[in-house]
């Protein structure tokens, strides 16, 4: 069958079991959206080429589907790097389809001309350009095929505009598509390991039945594996308490009794510390990242380390392991657990109580903690949290931004069910939670979905909330308001002296409340602690558009626990009122 | 030898797409590594070219860069080459200050390292050799007592050695996600 170019490229979206893509049309990606008109696929115009990339993770993030965004050449490009490179951190299969000048004008400096395969190539996990129109089909394929298979990662497909525009013969080609054989055989160079080494696996298990004081380190790639049963099944078993970092949370439920939370940099002190104390570590889909570790040296001093991640050049990067397993977290775990239970399973293993009880002694010293506010004083962040948190559904999907709401967030949810934790770790981009919540309602239109923002990163992307009301996508928006850059602010106070630099924002310009409703929402404040319930509660009931509360918070209050940065996690300073935290 | 220590060569087989050497020189800067020297050239398959990358092991650990290496789609295999059990050769070309009196010296030094002269001008001559590494590198210093006006070297090609000791070559199998 003949067709052009942009006929085979939304076929070809279309067979990849797309049925949403965010996106935003220009010059060079006209004729690409002309065939979206006849198309099943559902395409969300954003306002911003940004909010098209952090929807579509927000997207892949709650379903574990590709996301899939679509923007024209130059500067829609150049939007999406920082999409890209969020997503590239980690770990979220993407793929983002832009428009090019024509292959005859490209190197001559054309009217929305970048190198956008050049600019993206170190924040993606790979990227083509395609210079023939009989090319699409395939090239579409082995973009789904990378961006989800192993370690999963965005993928950008430049089309220029001559091959995919009917009224150019080079865009004429004959349909086909291609099989899984000849994807395979056209990548060559591309074999995920997922089955674990066997040997390592038994090894790892033996390990696990001579610690004392073992602790599992469980990152995001379990998630993305979807082993989250096979954690638990491995954690029961053994016994074994679990850690789940910030791009982990929900893997593991946080009502478990083995459950420790979160680690690193503002992790409570329990995980931060019974990782250090620990003689093993079993990390699970983790990778050492400098938040969690704080310096490196000093980083769990006597533990054994057992690093499982699909991505081989993970292992021995950071921290040289003892026992190291490429391979799918999913598949390794349940051998790992195969292997426990051929050497005699839970009976086999040492008495451990001694560890427990000193685990539960950190829990019942040094628990999160914060004051309540005075009279007539602002908010307190945590209190907003613990009360948005105590009246939403149990599976309520949380999406933040980027700072110290993202951290109390992490810290006060309880997050008891997978995919339900939305945020930027590994990049730290501000301005995420916005266009993710939207992403995420799209993907999962079933489960109510809350958006925890900060003033500061509100204000990046604030206007895809028009995108959301004209879709109608009736996401939630709790800004926690202290009018401050309030993580900068918070190192600021402790590292310079109390020197504020640049950090103020002021809590009232803009007004939030009338932002959120020129856009559409319903936007509403909450100054005292009696508001905070019944706002929550009418902002539940709304389900035809977006609502906005603006919570105004207290600017002074800070994060804790923290580990300064550059310190080992042996100096985790805790809340002043619990006194001195280090060991 | 010392450098055989911090250098290390890779023999990396790869798909002959455009923008793969890109790719590749892309990883090195934004992993920091640093790059002694590359060569690269089409196979006898024309699918696949070969980069000859000589790396400098003292920035970060070989099999970090490998394993980087790997990472990349259209890496299709890694061989590392030991010098010690590789043959390796380079090219250089050098245009040497050869008034009169000096060039029949230069002709003698160039030919102690079966070197040849591939263009002779007024007052200067221009150089060939194709050998070691080191013997380039002596060959290099003795022609500069003479006065060095241009001088240009390839990177490195390698290929394991042959019977006698079983080479060492390591093939890493490709892993990539």
């Amino acid at each position: 069958m003949q067709m052009s170019g942009g006929q085979a490229l939304i076929k070809s979206l279309e067979l990849e079991g797309v049925e949403v893509m965010f996106g935003l049309p220009g010059g060079a990606i006209l004729p690409v959206y002309d065939p979206i008109i006849d198309s099943p696929i559902r395409h969300i115009l954003v306002r911003h080429e940004q909010g098209a990339g952090h929807m579509a993770e927000g997207y892949a993030h709650a379903t574990g589907r590709p996301g899939v965004a679509m923007v024209t050449s130059g500067p829609a490009a150049t939007n999406v790097v920082t999409p890209l490179c969020d997503a590239y951190m980690d770990s979220i299969p993407m793929v983002c389809i832009t428009g090019q000048v024509p292959l005859p004008s490209i190197g001559t400096d054309a009217f929305q001309e970048c190198d956008t395969t050049g600019i993206t190539q170190s924040v993606t996990k790979h990227n083509f350009l395609i210079t023939d129109a009989k090319d699409i089909p395939r090239v579409v394929r082995e973009a789904f095929h990378i961006a989800t298979t192993g370690r999963p990662g965005p993928v950008l497909v430049d089309v220029p505009k001559d091959i995919v525009d009917p009224k150019n013969p080079r865009s004429a080609m004959d349909w086909y598509w291609p099989t899984d054989e000849e994807i395979r055989d056209g990548l060559p160079g591309y074999r995920p390991t997922t089955k674990g080494h066997p040997r390592k696996i038994r090894e790892a298990a033996e390990f696990i039945l001579q610690s004392r004081r073992p602790v599992i380190y469980a990152g995001g790639g379990i998630l993305k594996a979807r082993a989250a049963e096979a954690l638990r099944e491995l954690a029961e078993l053994t016994g074994i308490h679990v850690v789940t970092t910030l791009m982990a949370r929900g893997a593991f439920p946080d009502e478990h009794p083995l459950c420790l939370g979160m680690p690193g940099m503002h992790g409570n002190y329990t995980a931060v510390t019974s990782m250090q104390e620990a003689d093993l570590l079993i990390a699970l889909g983790s990778r050492f990242d400098d938040r969690v570790t704080g310096k490196v040296g000093g980083f769990a001093p006597e533990a054994k380390i057992i690093h499982v991640d699909i991505d081989p050049a993970e292992l021995g990067k950071v921290r040289r392991p003892d026992v190291p397993i490429v391979g799918d977290c999913r598949l390794v775990i349940e051998e790992m657990v195969r292997a426990l239970r051929d050497l005699g399973g839970s009976e086999a293993q040492p008495d451990r109580n001694e560890w427990k009880s000193r685990i539960s002694g950190w829990q019942e010293k040094y628990p999160l903690t914060y004051e309540q506010s005075a009279d007539g004083d602002d908010l307190k962040p945590q209190f907003v949290l613990e009360n948005l948190r105590d009246n939403t559904p149990d599976d309520t999907i949380v999406v933040s931004g980027v700072g110290q709401h993202q951290m109390w967030t992490s810290q006060y949810w309880r997050f008891n069910h997978p995919y339900t934790w939305v945020n930027s770790g590994g990049l730290g981009t501000m301005g995420f939670a916005v266009p993710a919540a939207i992403g995420a309602k799209v993907g999962r239109p079933d489960k109510m979905v809350w958006a925890v923002d900060g003033d500061g990163c509100f204000q990046m992307t604030a206007q895809e909330l028009v995108t959301a009301t004209a879709e109608r996508i009736p996401i939630k928006v709790a800004i926690l308001n202290n009018a401050y850059l309030g993580m900068v602010r918070q190192w600021q106070e402790m590292f310079y002296d109390e020197r504020y630099s640049e950090v103020y924002l002021s809590p009232d310009l803009p007004d939030y409340k009338m932002w959120a409703e020129s856009m559409g929402c319903i936007g509403m404040r909450v100054e005292s602690p009696e508001e905070v319930l019944p706002a929550i509660e009418k902002a539940n009931e709304i389900d035809d558009r977006p609502v906005v509360i603006d919570f105004r918070t207290d600017s002074r209050e800070k994060v804790y626990p923290m580990v300064p940065a550059g310190l080992s996690n042996d100096d985790i300073v805790v809340d002043p009122t619990q006194g001195e935290g280090g060991h | 030898m010392a450098e055989s220590v911090r250098h290390h060569t890779l023999s990396v087989l790869v798909e002959n797409k455009p923008g793969v050497l890109s790719r590749v020189a892309n990883l090195f800067s934004r992993r920091g590594y640093n790059i002694y020297s590359l060569a690269v050239a089409p196979t006898d398959d024309e699918r696949f070219s070969r980069i000859t990358i000589v790396v400098d092991v003292e920035s970060s650990p070989l099999e970090q860069i490998t394993k980087q290496l790997f990472k990349l789609i259209n890496v299709v295999k890694i061989s590392e080459l030991d010098p010690r059990d590789s043959v390796e050769r380079e090219l250089m070309l050098a245009t040497v200050q050869a008034e009169a009196g000096k060039r029949g010296e230069i002709i003698e030094l160039v030919d102690v390292f079966q070197g040849r002269i591939i263009d002779v001008g007024h007052d200067e001559l221009t150089v060939m050799l194709a050998d070691t590494p080191d013997r380039l590198d002596a060959c290099e210093d003795l022609l500069r007592t003479y006065g060095i006006t241009e001088l240009q070297r390839t990177g490195r090609v390698a290929l394991p050695k042959l019977e006698r000791m079983p080479p060492r070559l390591r093939s890493i199998k490709g892993k990539a996600s």
